[in-house]
């Protein structure tokens, strides 16, 4: 029997620990880059996928991630002028809206989430090419800020896996460009050591990580791996992988995690506790951010769960295995770029949905196609046809944008939502009829 | 009797289907959605209510296979009849209605003449009302907004002129008046007016025998027992239906459709703003679906624009496009950039049939890219919703099916509008049996 739902007191305080945590860390973060030019500190612009945050570290650079500033205009309801700002401009209706929201955010003063202005980069440090929109983005901020800019190439992982080859190109690279590069900029020497102490506390942080996002294999799940996820992740993908912050967030949020599951609780939704399991569910893509509450309330309105998503694996597959080791520390940021989820070929990323589907005992899986990232979607009707034979679970596609809110339109969201749910229970109780 | 009721609540019309306890369907109804859906619904689901009486009157007659040509012409008489008495029903609502619309600064100084001439325009409106229910009358809607309209407007000019009243005091009373009597469903009973229609068709002597009353009083004695609704469609969050009583329009077409043909195994439904590709299996459950989101470019407001930027009726976009022997290649299916196209091309001198070809053929394209992302066509293919009455959009389909998919079985039913409320009355009969999500045990 399932355990009844019992609703959190308002004096579960310890509930909210790594809430309060994310959010103290963020806006420290975000503090120590717009403050950067008053202490002096550099900064390093880079992205999430292929985020070398423990080697920036080591060159005391501070981390600014466009496409994390893109989703925080995105949740506080800024991006849409932005866009509208970058296609005045004359960046395409078609056009990446990570991209353009970032450029009309510069072009209307680059102010931060905390209202201040985030510094102009020292350094643009490109890690990671399976987006071909990340060159073409960083060849705007080039001309922009007129900034030194790193083009590390990691090589596409299109017979699906990572050979000693590819290792050793990228650590070539890493030695003949991007260290002395970023030695150059912050004037700071490479030290190897420094190095290997932020990726032995990656290890840990990351252990942990991976312990939270398989708790979805239970029954409720404690978490929500999509909408919840999206928070889970922010630390380690973002500008914290390597610190203690990181460690302690993840410990803090497996505390709170083992004790959802002790109680057979579910996951915490922005309206309280969710209630009843009633879908389980595998997602593949990004979310929209622009209607962030509201897409999530589609989900624990009808009993929804995310137990599983890709779009948590953009940063690191680290479920799979990954850990950043110590012990080879440039062969192991190497290995950590070609791992990333978008770095995948179309056969891995089917046999990870399908992994998910069977190992999480999820009800179907659903694809949130986003209308201008071509990186994401080719394929993925494909995708979905396949895990859809493999599997015998029912897929559904519903189309939405990262951060242009143009491109949500709620009415028919829901609508094919609540069709999928139906069509689940519907096949739920045909397969139970016939058996 | 238990019955069951599926309505399926579109952007523009609203449909109700009546079910039995055998899976019969009683009664059709529909009506045009108004901006009201809580109305809609009730006056779809009265019309159902109507005709599922003239299926209980036939089947006491015994004539549900339509033999018998005496009780054909009393049953279409008192269809009339009751259609005229509905119709006068509802004069006599806009009548008060219009009455009560008599206040103000406006009509200050002839208010008396005002009310004597709406007195008159009624009086007249009644009188040739029964003309209008005549056998083999044709009337343009069976709208009451569309019949009485027009008439109102015709006859409210003749009688200001003779009264002297300016004939624009008479229009502002009818357009205060008419949306409110059309947004409420007629109030009175439904068994009245039959019997009121009996009466009628008595005296005017069809079912000479007196014996058609007794099976048609019969009849009227039962009781229609709403056991279940389910609501589905476009408009169904804005009802006050629970959440067991609403399901999903794509799992509602695709058990329509597998009603209707058991052996459909995908679905097409081109409705007012949606166009859906859906994938059932053999029990008539979805496997699969993609519908247009973000734009509803090509459905059937699409041709209803089109329509309207022609100056045609939506009814007669298809015959006119039949005739086209050189269809006009038009790509675009933005609505917008449609009448845009249509004036240039108008401009060049190309023939209105060939542009209007290429008009249908470019709605029928997107559909065709809509169902092959929801898994293609597989044989038998259904094709339902309004869009499925145009003859010009079925010939595309037809066509490009074959070119696509090969020889595929096409279904088109005449009553194709009603799959979505189908499915909804199945599903309610189901529900009520205790086989909630719908599916048979």
């Amino acid at each position: 029997m399932r355990p009844s739902i019992v609703k959190a007191q308002p004096a579960d305080v310890l509930k909210d620990a790594s809430m309060i945590k994310q959010k103290e860390m963020m806006a420290n973060h975000y503090n120590r880059l717009t403050s950067a030019h008053e202490t002096g500190a550099k900064v390093a612009s880079t992205f999430v996928p292929g985020n070398l945050n423990e080697l920036i570290m080591c060159f005391d650079l501070v981390n600014n991630l466009p496409e994390v500033n893109a989703i925080q205009s995105g949740l506080r309801k800024q991006s849409g002028a932005y866009i509208m700002e970058a296609e005045r401009a004359g960046h395409s209706e078609d056009v990446c809206t990570y991209v353009k929201s970032d450029i009309g955010m510069m072009m209307k003063g680059n102010i931060g989430p905390n209202g201040k202005k985030l510094p102009d980069p020292d350094v643009l440090l490109l890690s990671y090419t399976g987006c071909f929109t990340f060159l073409k983005w960083f060849e705007l901020l080039r001309e922009q800020y007129k900034c030194p800019t790193i083009f590390l190439q990691t090589p596409y992982m299109a017979d699906g896996k990572v050979t000693p080859n590819m290792i050793q190109y990228m650590v070539k690279q890493l030695k003949e460009d991007v260290i002395p590069t970023l030695e150059k900029v912050s004037g700071v020497k490479f030290d190897i050591d420094r190095l290997r102490e932020y990726l032995a506390k990656s290890a840990k942080a990351e252990d942990d990580l991976v312990y939270i996002l398989q708790s979805g294999k239970n029954k409720p799940s404690p978490i929500d791996a999509y909408f919840g996820g999206i928070y889970y992740i922010g630390p380690i993908f973002g500008a914290f992988r390597g610190t203690d912050d990181a460690i302690d967030y993840y410990r803090f949020l497996r505390e709170e995690v083992d004790q959802r599951i002790a109680a057979g609780l579910g996951p915490v939704t922005p309206d309280g506790p969710m209630g009843e399991e009633k879908y389980r569910l595998v997602v593949e893509g990004p979310p929209n951010y622009t209607h962030f509450r509201q897409f999530w309330k589609m989900f624990y309105d009808e009993g929804a769960i995310v137990v599983a998503s890709s779009y948590t694996k953009v940063g690191g597959t680290y479920d799979y295995g990954f850990r950043h080791d110590p012990d080879r520390p440039l062969e192991t940021l190497a290995e950590y770029c070609l791992g990333v989820y978008t770095n995948r070929s179309l056969p891995m990323r089917i046999d990870m949905l399908c992994d998910y589907i069977n190992e999480y005992e999820a009800d179907g899986l659903l694809i949130n196609s986003i209308k201008s990232c071509n990186s994401f979607s080719a394929g993925q009707l494909l995708i979905m046809r396949e895990v859809e034979k493999r599997t015998g679970k029912p897929a559904a596609f519903i189309e939405t944008d990262l951060v242009d809110p143009r491109y949500f339109s709620a009415a028919n969201v829901k609508n094919r939502l609540e069709s999928y749910f139906q069509m689940i229970e519907q096949k739920r109780s045909s397969a139970g009829a016939a058996a | 009797m238990k019955t069951f009721v599926g309505i399926d609540l579109g952007s523009t019309t609203t449909k109700a289907v009546l079910m039995d306890e055998d899976e019969n369907i009683l009664g059709r109804g529909i009506t045009n959605s108004r901006s009201n859906y809580d109305t809609a619904c009730r006056v779809a689901q009265q019309e159902a209510a109507v005709d599922a009486r003239f299926t209980l009157f036939r089947r006491e007659f015994g004539a549900e296979d339509g033999s018998a040509k005496e009780v054909q012409e009393f049953l279409a008489g008192l269809e009339r009849a009751f259609r005229l008495e509905q119709f006068l029903e509802q004069l006599d609502d806009l009548e008060e209605t219009c009455i009560r619309q008599v206040r103000g600064e406006r009509f200050e100084k002839n208010a008396d003449g005002v009310k004597a001439a709406l007195g008159e325009v009624f009086s007249r409106l009644r009188t040739e009302a029964p003309a209008m229910f005549a056998p083999g009358a044709s009337r343009k809607s069976d709208f009451f907004r569309d019949i009485a309209g027009s008439r109102y407007l015709n006859l409210a000019e003749d009688v200001a002129r003779e009264a002297g009243l300016p004939y624009d005091l008479l229009l502002n009373v009818y357009d205060k008046s008419i949306i409110a009597v059309e947004n409420r469903p007629p109030k009175g009973e439904l068994s009245d007016k039959f019997h009121r229609a009996l009466e009628r068709v008595t005296e005017q002597g069809i079912g000479l025998d007196g014996e058609m009353e007794k099976p048609v009083k019969r009849a009227l004695g039962i009781e229609l027992e709403e056991t279940y609704l389910v609501g589905t469609g476009y408009g169904r969050v804005t009802l006050p239906f629970s959440k067991e009583h609403i399901r999903s329009e794509i799992l509602c077409h695709g058990l329509g459709a597998h009603m209707m043909y058991p052996e459909t195994r995908t679905v097409l439904d081109i409705g007012g703003q949606d166009t859906k590709g859906i994938q059932v299996d053999a029990q008539g459950i979805v496997e699969n679906f993609q519908m247009n989101d973000r734009c509803a470019a090509g459905c059937g407001r699409y041709l209803g624009y089109i329509a309207d930027e022609m100056n045609m009726g939506l009814h007669e976009l298809g015959p006119m496009a039949m005739k086209s022997e050189k269809p006009a290649r038009i790509n675009s299916t933005c609505t917008v950039f449609a009448g845009a196209e249509l004036r240039d091309r108008l401009a060049l001198g190309e023939k209105r049939e060939d542009i209007l070809a290429g008009l249908h053929r470019a709605i029928i394209l997107r559909a065709i890219s809509i169902i092959s992302r929801s898994g293609g066509v597989s044989d038998q293919f259904t094709f339902t919703g309004g869009v499925a009455k145009n003859e010009a959009a079925v010939r595309e389909l037809k066509k490009l099916v074959l070119e696509n998919y090969g020889e595929v079985t096409i279904n088109i039913d005449p009553d194709s509008i009603y799959t979505g409320a189908l499915g909804g009355a199945e599903f309610a009969r189901r529900a009520a049996f205790g086989r909630m999500e719908g599916v048979d045990a």
